[in-house]
């Protein structure tokens, strides 16, 4: 678990007006139960989304950091930025209830079928709407995990940007994260505005209140289309994907395994198979 | 049977080409006789060693000088494909830095990217094969437009098979002026002290998850991960919850092992967790609960407690010496 430094909020806190006040965009997604499996259409060879969405857990350590950031600048906005389909807002709702501002949502029919490339321009051009300090994300979302929204967004807007971030301090017009690497982690500065994608586990998200519930029914979200954000059809969905997919294969299943009820013995069963392994 | 020029982002781990960079070589070899690594950093410092795996040139762009290396590979890249370089496939591994370089070059070149690859294969173009469901399907993608396809590949997909080639060829790959994309600056690294083999190279695996019970209980997998040479490993859940770092977790978003030997225990078996360990040669599972999808893959399966099967089993292993 990343701590925000006691000391460090302390200094920010004495540093307060010496600090603009943070606007903090934030890319939420919104995503089937994952508790329910769901399943690929024959048709489309997409996920089916015929459920309520919710907010992907992925993304409320973005909301909780963008709560802490603005918070520890003293003042600022957080910004949420969703890409769903029909007008979808509960997962919004929720990330209003956590405390963020207000949301801009891109809803549009010819949205269906976008590629990552895709969503990432629908998404950058909403985000240029808020003109934020900063754009946070999640390295990878839990439906689709293509992992490469983030970095692709940054790219389209030109912005500097870190991923796997462990942890974000803000001041004096840069962030400073600790970026997750293979051995460890590396400290990385990056002036703003910029783009950061955080990790799950970079802050611990708060439980939306009962007042913070009331509250989000009234926060403004303003619903977009492609055409708002002067995006072309031909670029996004169906037509804008430079990919196709052209075959959906059942994965050979491993043979079934043998499996024996323990009872007080059952360890033998594993000594007398490492050593068939011949591991021990 | 070649496809055409391949590129393959080189990345480096503790001193040497990285494991993920063999593997693609290789995959590579086999599907092209023009196999370039394109490197961040002094090409002659890998030469040897992607020409060994099968490269046969090296495009590098020189020292970064501590910019996150990202956006001047990427940078670099789509230079050379403006200048004329024409790949028909770009394989980046699924790392740290390989997303950074697929992200921001799919803009430069406005293509997609292909993602989650296990097997990339010719039929008339490239197909690249992504598990989901946690690998009960595979879905197989390729691309639509004659722009040059750009592959993240997971790791573990491909076996890495020495050539005896010699050292590949050096030539400078320049990064254009990156405006503030390139402003991103690592100040400092700091490596995580681990002990024992690697996880992601050990040939036995001991992974605990939350059926532990508590964060203490982990010191019966290291107990016998010690006693069998093994690595030890984890479920997100425990690593969420702090109990172990992030460099232990197996999974979609942890580390993908192929052990001989994986060894869960208190692991449900979720889809994230089967696919980083689904590939392993055989894996042994103890869980309480008969239904528990792990015993799912499992080729023994002990329907029993973690906390008397585990102490028994390492007490019968000290026995034996
Ligand atoms: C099984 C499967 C495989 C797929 N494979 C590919 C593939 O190989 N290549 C490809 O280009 N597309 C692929 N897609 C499509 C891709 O998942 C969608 O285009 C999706 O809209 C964007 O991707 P993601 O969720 O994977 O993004 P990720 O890059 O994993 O998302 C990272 C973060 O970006 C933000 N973000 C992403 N989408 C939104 C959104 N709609 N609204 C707000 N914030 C968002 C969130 O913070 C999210 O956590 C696949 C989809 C599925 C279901
Ligand atoms: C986007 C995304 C990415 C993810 N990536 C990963 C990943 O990389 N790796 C990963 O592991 N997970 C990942 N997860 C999380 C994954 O979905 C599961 O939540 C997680 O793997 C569960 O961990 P667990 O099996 O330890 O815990 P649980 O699912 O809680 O399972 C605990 C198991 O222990 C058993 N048990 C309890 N007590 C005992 C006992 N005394 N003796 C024996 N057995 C007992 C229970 O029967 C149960 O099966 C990801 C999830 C998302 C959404």
């Amino acid at each position: 678990m990343v701590e925000f430094h006691t000391s460090l909020a302390w200094e920010i806190g004495h540093k307060r007006r010496k600090l603009t006040a943070m606007k903090v965009a934030v890319c939420v997604k919104q995503i089937p139960d994952p508790a329910d499996p769901g399943a690929l259409d024959e048709a489309t060879k997409c996920l089916k989304r015929d459920t309520k969405l919710i907010l992907d857990e992925s993304d409320s350590y973005g909301v909780e950091m963008a709560l802490q950031l603005v918070d520890a600048a003293g003042g600022g906005e957080v910004v949420l930025i969703s890409m769903a389909p029909n007008s979808e807002v509960n997962g919004l709702r929720t990330a209003l209830a956590m405390g963020a501002d207000q949301a801009i949502l891109v809803s549009d029919d010819a949205l269906a079928g976008s590629d990552a490339l895709g969503t990432a321009k629908v998404l950058a051009a909403a985000i240029q709407r808020a003109e934020p300090d900063l754009v946070l994300a999640a390295t990878e979302s839990s439906d689709g995990y293509t992992g490469t929204v983030p970095e692709q967004i940054a790219e389209l807007m030109g912005l500097p940007s870190v991923t796997f971030a462990k942890s974000i301090v803000a001041a004096d017009g840069t962030v400073n994260v600790q970026r997750q690497t293979e051995a460890g982690y590396d400290d990385v500065t990056c002036p703003l505005p910029c783009l950061v994608s955080v990790t799950a586990g970079v802050v611990e998200p708060r439980y939306p209140s009962f007042k913070g519930i009331m509250a989000a029914k009234s926060k403004p979200v303003d619903e977009v289309t492609i055409a708002d954000l002067g995006i072309d059809a031909g670029s996004v969905g169906w037509a804008g994907a430079g990919q196709e997919i052209v075959a959906v294969e059942e994965a050979p299943a491993r043979e079934a395994g043998e499996i024996i009820e323990d009872e007080g013995e059952a360890y033998q069963r594993i000594v007398s198979f490492l050593d068939e392994l011949k591991v021990i | 049977m070649s496809v055409g020029t391949i590129w393959v982002l080189a990345e480096v781990a503790e001193g040497g080409v990285a494991s993920i960079t063999h593997e693609m070589l290789a995959k590579a070899r086999q599907l092209s006789d023009d196999v370039v690594a394109v490197f961040g950093g002094d090409g002659a410092s890998i030469a040897e060693e992607v020409g060994a795996h099968g490269a046969g040139s090296v495009l590098a762009t020189g020292d970064l000088g501590g910019a996150l290396p990202g956006p001047s590979i990427a940078g670099a890249m789509a230079a050379a494909i403006a200048g004329g370089a024409a790949p028909k496939a770009i394989m980046v591994g699924t790392t740290y830095g390989g997303r950074d370089v697929a992200g921001r070059l799919s803009v430069k070149l406005d293509a997609p990217v292909i993602t989650n690859i296990v097997d990339l294969a010719d039929e008339g173009g490239l197909v690249g094969t992504e598990p989901i469901f946690g690998g009960a399907s595979n879905v197989k993608t390729k691309f639509t437009s004659d722009k040059p396809g750009i592959f993240l590949i997971r790791p573990k997909s491909f076996e890495a098979e020495a050539t005896g080639g010699g050292a590949a060829a050096v030539s400078a790959l320049d990064v254009p002026d990156l405006g503030a994309t390139g402003t991103a600056v690592v100040t400092n690294s700091f490596v995580e002290a681990s002990e024992g083999p690697k996880l992601d190279e050990a040939a036995v695996v001991v992974s605990g998850g939350r059926g532990l019970g508590e964060s203490d209980k982990f010191e019966l997998i290291e107990g016998l991960a010690a006693k069998l040479g093994a690595a030890p490993g984890a479920s997100r859940a425990i690593v969420d919850a702090g109990w172990v770092p992030y460099s232990y977790q197996v999974g979609q978003t942890g580390k993908v092992v192929k052990p001989d030997v994986y060894i869960a225990a208190g692991i449900s078996g979720a889809t994230q967790h089967l696919v980083g360990m689904k590939g392993s040669k055989t894996i042994i599972a103890i869980n309480k609960d008969a239904e528990a999808p792990i015993f799912g893959v499992a080729d023994l399966g002990i329907v029993g407690d973690v906390h008397k099967v585990l102490p028994q089993l390492l007490e019968a292993l000290n026995a034996r010496g």
